[in-house]
């Protein structure tokens, strides 16, 4: 995933795009991860002007959800399901593997920057467990074997 | 010109579905045949998928599992003419799997092309709004429209089954210059997809219902809060909005009927406690995802304070059935209190995982056995979760159980969102136990004490159990946590995390004392 440098201009024009939007604070954090690939913290005041609300209120909000970063991730992200469905078929062994194929903790990321591993309480697939969205992409039935092919892809 | 279905259900593309796409066009191209690929939803037939479907003269046939390696052989077995091939499955309608369920809710789904009007009203859509309309220009037509809803018995397919036209009745009655539709789409529990099978298939039939809803109650505004793990949901909902209202069935004037409907979609932010109504709305309207206390209710003041129905996908998608079909004949569907279908989910370590869709009433054993086969790994089955990660776990005895929601409750579970969970004898009871308050504290929002620091006492106990530390003290401790937790905890989230902690310790005890027991004075 390709993300721009952090621009405080731009930053301006997201939060400019999506403020008069009812409940806008969550469209505005979304566009800008989506942008800058996390939420910096000089946007915070940005936000709370933009919207009228205190910056603690903003802070609280960013804070609050899994989904926002506070810096960048990998290049890649890898998303583990950790929920029931993929237990009962192997997740939780899936996930020590994956822990230890990247050398990495949940949210961590490999020392080469590459990739980021995050838990993920589960994706919608789970009649074909264990699951993973890599990149946006999901994938289903996946196995040590299957992992360790989906990161040398990722690698390549 | 030969039409080729591929979906584009986020479970087929995972099993490969676009890789299929992409080679169908490319050996198809190779060999000079005219072919229209149409993506669409889910059949819910998991184990079949990627299931490509041929239109032929008189039937679509289908094809599946097909793997990008098969596209070359199917094409000169002459599959666009229904050629024999090991992978033909023949008619999907025909597939027992399909033709023992009901399909109400479901029944367009994987049928149409999900972002095509037109097709969506080839298959009967919008007769529900239509006859709506059409009560509207009667007397007491938005009272009438709520009493053919409050009739038909349906109840809020969530997971907490309230009946959805007593909602509707109260927002009704609220006075206000604005209210509000909203459909949580925040589909959370694990076992669960049916949700986001719906709103990647068929999801007109959302927008119409949201459209019934927001034209009987007098809302003029709807959203549909989305959560972020499902990526594929919110790009087909917000272009099927965008279609369906350049189509004029939603706008200022919905079919020229003069009436105002507009819908927007909401990214959730990875906050399962937003799938808790009023957790959902604080969401909506930008802040942190907190538990509001009730009363007051949503419907009397929701969403920026203003009266607003809230309604889960599939309660609102099987509005349009209702409405086109009369309330009565869907509560001829169904058992006890609980009218109507369900679309039961099969999941976790299970043979034929996917969507079923039958009336209320049929004991979970046929779900697990006859439709799913069993489990995936043929190892005997041992515990089964239904409803979710705040739902029971059920030991074989219990299979017994009719899927309603009071014969549910009656034996201490939930039907929850109908998803049902497989786990065979490898299962460890004492951490699934574990897990679930693991998950709790995790996703607890905090503002209530039972939910925020039970949950992490809770973790912290079951461990001391399973380490061998005063094993029969602490279990004791954690029976009474749990107690405090079902009667203090502001919402679901916490009043339900006991459930499948309690069911593991109750029916499944002998995984709690494996470990030796440590001397005291150790």
């Amino acid at each position: 995933m390709k993300y721009e440098p952090w621009d405080p201009a731009l930053a301006a024009e997201i939060i400019g795009r999506h403020a008069s939007l009812d409940g806008a604070t969550l469209p505005i954090l979304h566009a800008l991860q989506e942008t800058f690939g996390y939420v910096d913290r000089e946007a915070v005041p940005m936000i709370a002007e933009a919207l009228n609300l205190s910056r603690a209120e903003i802070h609280g909000v960013v804070t609050f959800y899994h989904d926002f970063r506070s810096a960048p991730a990998g290049r890649h992200v890898v998303k583990l399901c950790r929920a029931e469905a993929c237990q009962s078929v192997g997740a939780v062994e899936l996930a020590d593997h994956a822990k230890r194929r990247l050398g990495v903790d949940w949210h961590g990321t490999t020392f080469d920057s590459r990739i980021t591993l995050e838990p993920v309480f589960c994706l919608g697939l789970c009649a074909c467990g264990p699951a993973a969205l890599i990149d946006g992409e999901p994938v289903s039935g996946l196995d040590a074997a299957a992992f360790d092919a989906a990161v040398a892809e990722l690698r390549a | 010109m030969i039409r080729i279905f591929v979906p584009k259900d986020a479970q087929a593309v995972a099993l490969g579905a676009d890789k299929v796409a992409r080679e169908v066009e490319r050996v198809a191209a190779e060999r000079g045949e005219t072919v229209t690929i149409v993506r669409t939803g889910s059949r819910g037939l998991f184990w079949l998928e990627p299931m490509v479907e041929i239109e032929t003269a008189d039937a679509r046939i289908a094809y599946g599992p097909v793997k990008p390696t098969d596209v070359v052989s199917l094409f000169n077995a002459g599959w666009l003419a229904a050629g024999e091939h090991p992978i033909r499955v023949g008619r999907p309608e025909e597939i027992p799997y399909l033709a023992r369920q009901t399909r109400l809710t479901f029944a367009r789904c994987g049928l149409v092309d999900p972002l095509s009007p037109d097709d969506y009203v080839a298959h009967g859509g919008y007769a529900g709004l239509k006859r709506t309309l059409e009560m509207l220009g009667r007397p007491e037509g938005q009272t009438a429209i709520v009493d053919e809803v409050k009739a038909s018995g349906l109840r809020g397919r969530g997971g907490a089954g309230f009946p959805t036209g007593i909602k509707w009745s109260t927002v009704l009655l609220a006075e206000a210059d604005q209210k509000y539709v909203v459909c949580n789409a925040d589909e959370g529990d694990s076992g669960t997809f049916a949700d986001r099978m719906l709103m990647e298939g068929d999801p007109f039939s959302l927008i119409e219902g949201m459209t019934i809803a927001g034209l009987a109650v007098g809302a003029t505004k709807g959203f549909i809060y989305i959560r972020s793990e499902y990526p594929h949901a919110f790009r087909t909902m917000t272009d099927a909005i965008a279609a369906a209202t350049k189509a004029g069935y939603l706008g200022s004037s919905v079919m020229g009927s003069g009436r105002a409907f507009t819908l927007e979609t909401r990214l959730g932010a990875g906050a399962y406690i937003c799938g808790e109504e009023t957790s959902l709305l604080d969401s909506l309207e930008g802040k942190r995802g907190m538990v509001r206390a009730k009363p007051p209710l949503p419907a009397i003041k929701g969403l920026f304070g203003k009266p607003t129905i809230v309604n889960n996908v599939l309660s609102l998608a099987t509005v349009p059935w209702i409405m086109a079909n009369g309330a009565k004949a869907y509560a001829d569907f169904g058992i006890g209190r609980s009218r109507g279908t369900l679309a039961f989910q099969l999941a976790g370590n299970i043979a034929r995982g996917g969507l079923v869709e039958l009336p209320f009433g049929p004991p979970l054993r046929e779900l697990i056995e006859e439709f799913g086969g069993g489990t995936r790994s043929g190892r005997p089955l041992r515990a089964v979760q239904v409803g979710g990660p705040l739902g029971a776990y059920f030991p074989q005895e219990l299979l017994d159980t009719p899927l309603d929601y009071e014969a549910f409750a009656a034996k201490g579970g939930m039907v929850g969102h109908g998803g049902i969970v497989v786990f065979d004898d490898a299962v460890d009871m004492a951490a699934q136990a574990r897990f679930a308050f693991e998950f709790c504290a995790a996703e607890s929002c905090g503002k209530c004490t039972p939910c925020r620091i039970g949950s992490t006492r809770g973790v912290e106990t079951i461990d001391k159990v399973t380490a061998g530390i005063e094993p029969e003290k602490n279990l004791t401790l954690v029976r009474d946590l749990c107690e405090v937790m079902t009667d203090g905890s502001l919402c679901a989230m916490g009043g339900l995390t006991p459930l499948p902690v309690l069911s593991a310790l109750n029916h499944f005890p002998e995984d709690f004392r494996r470990a030796p027991a440590l001397m005291a004075a150790e």
